[in-house]
């Protein structure tokens, strides 16, 4: 056991405007989901869990806009925060998402500030920026709006 | 849709408000809830008898900075704290002494937090907390104090968090472990 606060500013909030954490995981298809590898994409990463309500309106509502803006660059990774992967595999199969969803764990929670909490959502720019962040319930609506706008922005010079 | 609880605090920090208002809560909030409560249902194998937040009487409610003071208060006897939520979250962050005995949502965390509480004396002051979700949206925190009372525990709280661990607890400075 360790004591203090977490690392990396302790709040998911710490990351706005700054290069999302890079990861690669595995998703439960089988494929190689690598963060890194969707530049030049706009991202929405969702930390969410099976018992989560608000999180499984959101996945539905992510799986259209993934459909509607893929062509324009949009994709999704879904983390399960779930303790163990069963639940978030039998969602996932339900589901027929169309994105990929990978299992979390402490360390990747870490990683994006500490996920203490659901549904969190980050909007990850073309050029691998957060550049917003939704923590619990979030309005659809301006979640939206952010993503067009970023689906519009031009692809600047990369510099992480 | 949006649902807010505002009250006032007492001199001690509990929640013996004066006053209380529960703001928007509509069919339209409640039904996706259900219906998501339904959803989860096929996914969630092992899932207990749903129990919100809202189930847990205001008297055995405490804040988070009346929680903190009483950690930190000389004198007194302390609680024994267990999270009642997410594993992984456990792992992130916890309240420095406390024992992961969850998901109170499910049957394995109910028979986890049995096992937790059953060499205690039936008077023992304990203390749940989740902060996995916005208070209405917690699915531990009402199945597991249901159970302590069903065990006959009588010193039972249940911290309240409004939003989440994160922004309850740790971003306010107060003492956490990890791991």
């Amino acid at each position: 056991m360790m004591c203090g606060p977490l690392a990396a500013g302790a709040d998911p909030n710490a990351l706005l405007h700054k290069g999302a954490p890079a990861f690669a995981r595995t998703d439960f298809q089988g494929r190689h989901v690598n963060l890194k590898a969707m530049r030049g994409h706009v991202v929405l990463l969702s930390f969410w869990a099976t018992w989560c309500a608000p999180c499984q309106i959101e996945m539905a509502k992510f799986a259209e806009w993934r459909t509607e803006y893929g062509e324009l660059g949009f994709e999704v990774i879904a983390v399960s925060m779930d303790d163990e992967d069963a639940a978030a595999r039998a969602f996932v199969a339900k589901m027929k998402l169309g994105f990929p969803v990978t299992m979390g764990d402490a360390k990747l929670g870490k990683l994006y500030g500490g996920v203490l909490g659901l549904p969190l959502t980050f909007l990850i720019d073309r050029e691998g920026r957060v550049a917003a962040v939704f923590k619990g319930e979030a309005d659809l609506t301006s979640m939206e709006s952010a993503l067009k706008k970023l689906l519009n922005e031009p692809v600047r010079y990369s510099r992480y | 849709m949006c649902l807010g609880v505002i009250f006032a605090m007492g001199g001690d920090g509990m929640m013996n408000r004066r006053e209380f208002v529960t703001l928007a809560t509509s069919a339209a909030v409640l039904g996706p809830v259900s219906d998501a409560r339904q959803s989860w249902g096929q996914f969630s194998p092992g899932e207990v008898r749903p129990a919100g937040a809202s189930t847990i009487p205001e008297g055995d409610l405490i804040q988070p900075e009346a929680l903190n003071a009483m950690l930190h208060g000389a004198g007194g006897e302390k609680p024994v704290m267990l999270q009642v939520g997410s594993r992984v979250f456990f792992a992130q962050a916890h309240i420095p002494g406390s024992q992961y005995a969850g998901p109170g949502s499910q049957e394995p965390g109910i028979a986890l937090l049995e096992s937790a509480v059953k060499p205690l004396a039936k008077t023992k002051p304990i203390v749940l907390y989740c902060g996995c979700c916005p208070w209405s949206r917690c699915p531990n925190v009402g199945p597991a104090y249901r159970r302590m009372k069903e065990l006959g525990f009588t010193r039972v709280k249940v911290m309240y968090s409004a939003g989440n661990f994160g922004d309850d607890w740790v971003n306010k400075g107060y003492a956490t472990e990890h791991g």
